[in-house]
């Protein structure tokens, strides 16, 4: 399974190896990663691949939401399905 | 990889627009639950409903929890209850509607409908007691929702139902009287209901249903004002495309949530239901689309124009997006759970007899409208009447969800709280329908229906 994460907050040192340490330890391998800054908001976008994953789902994104916290960004784990049933034919 | 332009944008219509996926409903036939004696039924209905519905909710959240995109409600749909209940002796059928109730609690969904009876054109002694328990079945319950056809486009209207449905309404409001009469916003009266609608108080499972499916109701008012805001003063051309374009994202949402519920749940997929249905909640109001349009406030002139294109266009746009869509499928313009429409009301804007015209050339009806609560019986059948009448010629489903708020008039107002907001007490017509409503009998078929 894959899936979209997004990093949307203010820009500051550490936040896409605070991500990256999360993954690693639960064996999520990033596919691609895309970053730009809009107007002084730091937005990463990454591609990740969920089937090497040793929790489920929830738990997942629960470790990510704390990661977030303390990074002060806002942090999102989304099914790749959703944006491809919404986007591409 | 998709494009970030398309993941910021779904991001936002969840995150800002209000987004969402409004229902998941299972839809459960409990036809092979009836039996003679009636304490026996509602074991099986209870045991019927739990085995089927015991994974809905985890399920639902699941799905919630991995798409991202929040489901603000998991429900049930089952068979007309009349249809079940009339098998057995008893004279009263309040006992089915606490086993639904029951029923509903213990799987943890938010409503149940199909406390229901289809009469349009007569009734069963089992529809019989099943309307009369329906005031105070809704006053004992928490989440049990009734409706009741009594009109469609090939039979023509039961003006004897239309005429029992004023006082049961009146009943209802009374026995609820001290909770805003709140037991008729759980009441629908329909012209043209149809079998697979998911979206509460109306949802029953039809008996031309499988055993058991899952039919989804996915909604974003939000979303396509938010689209429309990108588009100001452009043509109706141009207006018209943004909401198909918009709408069809929506729905392969929706279509994608339904095909992973039905094949977690083991239950097959039904359909679709394209409807835009609004919350209290400010930025999800259908009247803030319409006045994105370019009216001044909901319920000018132009607004009936507006709503038919809105409707239609929402349709061309979902019905590409899902295998199967059904349901009600169109805009809601429920009264007290729309921010905008609330604002209009209370501007002097929009009165009852816009919103019937409204009415016409939308899904569904006079919706979660609350009026005097002296209003008499008899108007309040008239009201119903007219609605059905619309329903029936225009082959179309139309619904009635009046509120008499016991011991409130004009000037006041009724709150029912939650996603049931709250809304201003509206202005009925002070002449009487009286004389009229109680001829009773049948209105005949339209000649429309006449196709064989």
């Amino acid at each position: 399974m894959k899936a979209f994460i997004t990093v949307i907050g203010e820009d500051r040192v550490g936040i896409i190896q605070g991500v990256i340490t999360v993954l690693a330890k639960n064996k999520v391998n990033v596919m691609d990663i895309n970053q730009t800054l809009l107007q002084n908001y730091f937005t990463m976008i990454m591609l990740v691949d969920l089937s090497q994953l040793e929790i489920d789902f929830k738990q997942l994104n629960d470790e990510i939401k704390e990661e977030a916290e303390k990074l002060g960004v806002t942090i999102r784990l989304q099914r790749q399905d959703i944006f491809k049933a919404m986007h591409e034919l | 990889m998709i494009d970030n332009k398309s993941i910021i944008e779904t991001i936002q219509m969840i995150e800002k627009e209000r987004l969402d996926i409004r229902t998941i409903t299972m839809g459960i036939s409990l036809l092979d639950c009836a039996d003679s004696d009636g304490a026996k039924s509602r074991q099986k209905i209870y045991d019927k409903i739990v085995r089927k519905a015991e994974n809905l909710v985890k399920i639902g959240e699941q799905i919630e929890t991995e798409f991202g995109i929040p489901i603000i409600h998991k429900r049930i749909s089952v068979t007309p209850i009349s249809l079940v209940a009339q098998s057995s002796s008893d004279t009263s059928y309040v006992e089915y509607a606490k086993i639904l109730d029951k029923a509903a609690k213990t799987v943890g969904v938010n409503f149940i409908g199909g406390f229901s009876a289809l009469v349009h054109k007569g009734c069963t002694p089992g529809d019989r007691i099943l309307i009369n328990s329906i005031p105070e079945a809704l006053a004992v319950t928490d989440l049990v929702c009734s409706s009741v056809n009594v009109g469609n486009s090939k039979v023509g209207i039961n003006m004897n139902a239309v005429r029992d449905m004023g006082e049961i309404i009146k009943q209802a409001a009374y026995l609820t009287r001290e909770r805003e009469s709140i037991g008729c916003a759980k009441l629908v009266v329909f012209g043209n209901a149809v079998e697979d609608n998911p979206f509460m108080a109306g949802a029953f499972h039809g008996v031309g249903e499988a055993d058991c499916v899952i039919n989804v109701g996915v909604s974003g008012p939000g979303v396509i004002k938010s689209a429309l805001e990108n588009v100001k003063g452009e043509s109706f051309d141009v207006v018209a495309e943004t909401i198909k374009k918009t709408a069809f994202k929506i729905t392969r949402a929706g279509q994608l949530v339904a095909t992973e519920a039905s094949k977690r749940l083991g239950v097959p997929f039904g359909i679709v239901d394209l409807s835009l249905a609004p919350t209290p909640a400010v930025g999800d109001s259908v009247a803030r689309i319409l006045e994105e349009m370019g009216l001044e406030i909901c319920g000018c002139h132009g607004t009936t124009a507006a709503l038919a294109m809105l409707n239609d266009a929402v349709k061309k746009g979902g019905i590409m997006a899902s295998s199967h869509v059904g349901g009600l499928s169109g805009a809601f313009i429920p009264v007290s759970e729309d921010e905008g429409m609330i604002k209009a009301v209370e501007a002097g804007a929009l009165n009852i007899e816009k919103l019937e015209a409204m009415t016409c050339v939308c899904s569904v009806g006079l919706d979660m409208i609350a009026i005097p609560g002296d209003t008499p019986a008899s108007t309040i059948s008239g009201i119903i009447a007219d609605e059905v009448a619309i329903g029936v010629i225009n082959n179309k489903t139309t619904a009635v969800r009046l509120i008499p708020v016991y011991g409130k008039g004009l000037g006041d107002r009724a709150v029912f709280g939650g996603l049931l907001g709250e809304a201003p007490i509206m202005k009925v017509s002070e002449f009487s329908s009286e004389a009229f409503i109680d001829r009773g009998g049948r209105i005949p078929s339209p000649v429309h229906s006449f196709k064989n």
